[in-house]
This record gives structure tokens, sequence and C-alpha cells, in this order.
């Protein structure tokens, strides 16, 4: 199991908060942030793997402290992000799930079966080798994800990874993540995707505002912005 | 797979550093026709047709002209087709390189290579990550830069620079924050 608990967190960019005092202990496997543009939800997803630290207040994930630990915290983190052309640093599709391997100590052959077979997986095996940029928009976005779950982390933290996306292709990423093993934490404004999670969290004005199960997280999210 | 492309990244380094300079030799008419003979057969080797050798020397054809007309008033008309075809050669071998080696395998070699200077402080794993960036970099900023001539031209500033340039560097600085957020979450600095 994993825990993440942040506890009286603040963050403040220049003489802006965009967060304002948030405490909650996460457990569950799915657990979904919803709210409007500029809420503050990307930074409360940046803070789960110590993109951004606290300006006050703290956040641990399993026990370790983001702020001094983010090593350890990124390796049991992954991060998704919106525009996957961000987050693929390599010019081929194999060759980005490797880097994500470049630590972990296996021989250049076992890396390479560990990358066929993580590719088949994610239905990618046929594009092994072409350059990153030829793949379509929603497949750029499974290779982000094949090279995050790659490194097996015990949480997966997803900041509107189907924004960009056509209805095929969020369709295939949120079955995708729907399927993890994993914890998942999913920020996003398709509020058809977080109907099987176990908590929704509703952020407004840098505050958790509504935390509770989709039934009724969904609908007062829908009244507050009615 | 030619034997070309199962030669080692480092080894094809070598040959086309030995190659260009084997050019720097070529004077007469008859080497650079040997020369040309030589690309053409590597090319047939690789089982690269003359549609792969066009692509590799096609970014030359407005280069070339202007190079020929400076060297004939110059030089006379021998020596500026021996020069300039020695230069399409050279141009046409690196292609031959890019073309049947994959680019993990030349940022390996690299690596590998200045791997020895890590005693004088250099990073090779970073330097070779810099150049993956780089090569990666190029369709994405080709991709932002037609975004912003389409949106120039859908409100109907076709010719104007500025409208051109502004959103083409703030949106190629915001890629760049994007791209370090992502190499810091995937465990770069760590």
């Amino acid at each position: 199991m994993t825990e993440v608990v942040l506890d009286a967190v603040h963050v403040r960019h220049d003489d802006r908060e965009v967060l304002r005092g948030v405490t909650l202990r996460l457990t569950e496997r799915r657990v979904a942030v919803i709210g409007a543009n500029g809420s503050g939800k990307s930074t409360l997803a940046r803070l789960l793997n110590g993109l951004v630290v606290p300006t006050s207040g703290r956040v641990l994930v399993d026990g370790l402290d983001t702020r001094r630990r983010g090593r350890e915290v990124r390796r049991r983190v992954g991060f998704v992000f919106t525009d996957p052309d961000a987050q693929i640093i390599m010019p081929t599709v194999a060759e980005d799930v490797a880097y994500s391997l470049r630590r972990s100590g296996l021989s250049k052959a076992e890396l390479g079966t560990r990358v066929a077979a993580e590719l088949h997986r994610h239905g990618l095996a046929d594009h092994a080798d072409h350059p990153a940029h030829l793949l379509s928009g929603g497949q750029k976005q499974l290779l982000a994800l094949t090279s995050v779950l790659v490194t097996a982390p015990r949480l997966v933290v997803a900041d509107e990874p189907t924004t960009l996306l056509d209805l095929r292709n969020t369709r295939a990423v949120a079955d995708r993540l729907a399927g993890l093993d994993q914890h998942v934490v999913l920020v996003t404004h398709d509020l058809d995707l977080v109907a099987g999670y176990d908590r929704v969290l509703v952020v407004d004005g840098g505050r958790v505002v509504v935390d509770d199960v989709p039934a009724a997280a969904v609908p007062a999210y829908r009244r507050m912005m009615a | 797979m030619s034997p070309l492309h199962r030669l080692g990244a480092g080894t094809k380094l070598i040959g086309l550093a030995a190659c260009s300079l084997a050019l720097l030799a070529v004077r007469s008419p008859a080497a650079a026709g040997a020369a040309v003979a030589g690309v053409l057969a590597l090319y047939a080797v690789a089982g690269l047709g003359p549609r792969a050798l066009w692509s590799q020397v096609r970014p030359l054809r407005w280069f070339v002209p202007c190079v020929v007309a400076v060297q004939w008033a110059t030089l006379g008309p021998l020596a500026a087709a021996v020069l300039t075809t020695r230069l399409v050669a050279l141009v046409a071998l690196a292609g031959l390189v890019t073309l049947t080696t994959p680019t993990s395998h030349l940022l390996a070699a690299l690596e590998g290579a200045l791997g020895p200077l890590g005693r004088v402080g250099v990073d090779a794993e970073r330097a070779a990550l810099v150049l993956a960036l780089a090569v990666r970099s190029v369709p994405v900023l080709a991709d932002l830069a037609g975004t912003v001539r389409d949106a120039r031209r859908a409100r109907g500033r076709e010719h104007d620079v500025r409208a051109f340039a502004v959103p083409l560097v703030v949106g190629s600085l915001r890629r760049a924050d994007a791209l370090g957020e992502a190499l810091r979450a995937r465990g770069l600095d760590d």
C-alpha cells in the first residue's frame, strides 16, 4: 500500500498563493482531482513527486519527505504530463523507454528484451524504431505512460493526460490507467473518467473544497460551476 | 540489414573522418569522379536508392549554385566542379552514416569516446543526452513553427515577422521549461 500525506501545505509563487492549507491522507488506489483552470490542481499533482515543494507544510510519500528525499520519492512516483511531446526525451520510441531504465544495471541485451516486452504490452511494438514525432497524439501519450510504467513506480500521477486527445485515445489512456495495479492520482477535466474512482477531490481557489465519492463530489462540482 | 548497417557506430564515425580527410586530397577531375563512384557504391552496399541519396544532399540545393558561382569566378570552372563535388560527396557520406546508424548507437559511441575525458570534468552521459535532446527537439520545434505560421495566417498577418518570431520564441521557452520538468520527473538529477 502507498500512503501520501499532505500536512498543512501552502505553495506560493511570487506573491500569489496557489495552494492555501491543504491537509490530506491518500491511501485509496484510485484518487481523482477535479477543479477549474487555475484552481491549483496541477500544483497539487506536482507536490506528490517533489517537482514542487511546499512553501510551508510538508508532503510525505510512504513517510519520505519530498523536500529532503526527492530522489527516492520520484523513484516511487511516476508522473504523466498533459503534453507527451514535452515528456518524450529520446528521438525514437524504444530509446525513450530505455532511457527510463538507464540506471537499472541491466545488460544491453536484457534492456532490449525488457523494452521490447513493455512496448508489446502497450501495443507499440510495431513502432519501436520509429521516430517519436511520427506517432499520433494518442500513441505519444501511450509511449509516455510506457516510459513511466517500465520503472515500476508504486504510484502514478497523471496531470490531465487526456486533455489533448480525441475520444478514442482518451478511452485508451483512461483504460490503461484504470487497469494498473499501481495507485493512481488522476487530475482531469473529463468528469466521465472519474466515475469508477474511489475518491474525488474538488480543488477551488487553492483549497480542497469537496472530498467524497464520485457520486457526491461530481454533482457538487457541477453545482459550484453553475 | 546491410554490412554497413551492422558496422559499429564508432567505426563508421572514424571512417567518415578518414574519408573527409581523403576528400581534401582530391584535386583532379578523375579523383573527384572516383570519389563520386565510391559514394554511389557505398549507398548501393547499404541498399539505399537514389531517393535516399537525394534526401541527404537536398538541403544543399540552394547553397551549391552560390558556391559554384563564386568558385567559377575566382578559380575557374574545373576547380569549381572538383571543389563542389568534394562538398556534396562529404555531405552524402555523413548522411549515409545517419541513415545506417540508429541515433542511440551514435550517442553511445560518443559517450564511449568522451568517457576518458571524465577525469578532466567532462560528463559524457550528459553530453550525449544534450545531443539526443537536440535531435528530439527538431521535429517538436518544427511543429511549433507550423502552428505559429497557421495562427498568423488565420489572423491575416502573413508578412508580419514579429507575429511569427515572438510566439515562436515564447513557445520554445515554454517547451524548454516543460522538458526540464519532465527530465526532473524522470530522475535526471537524482
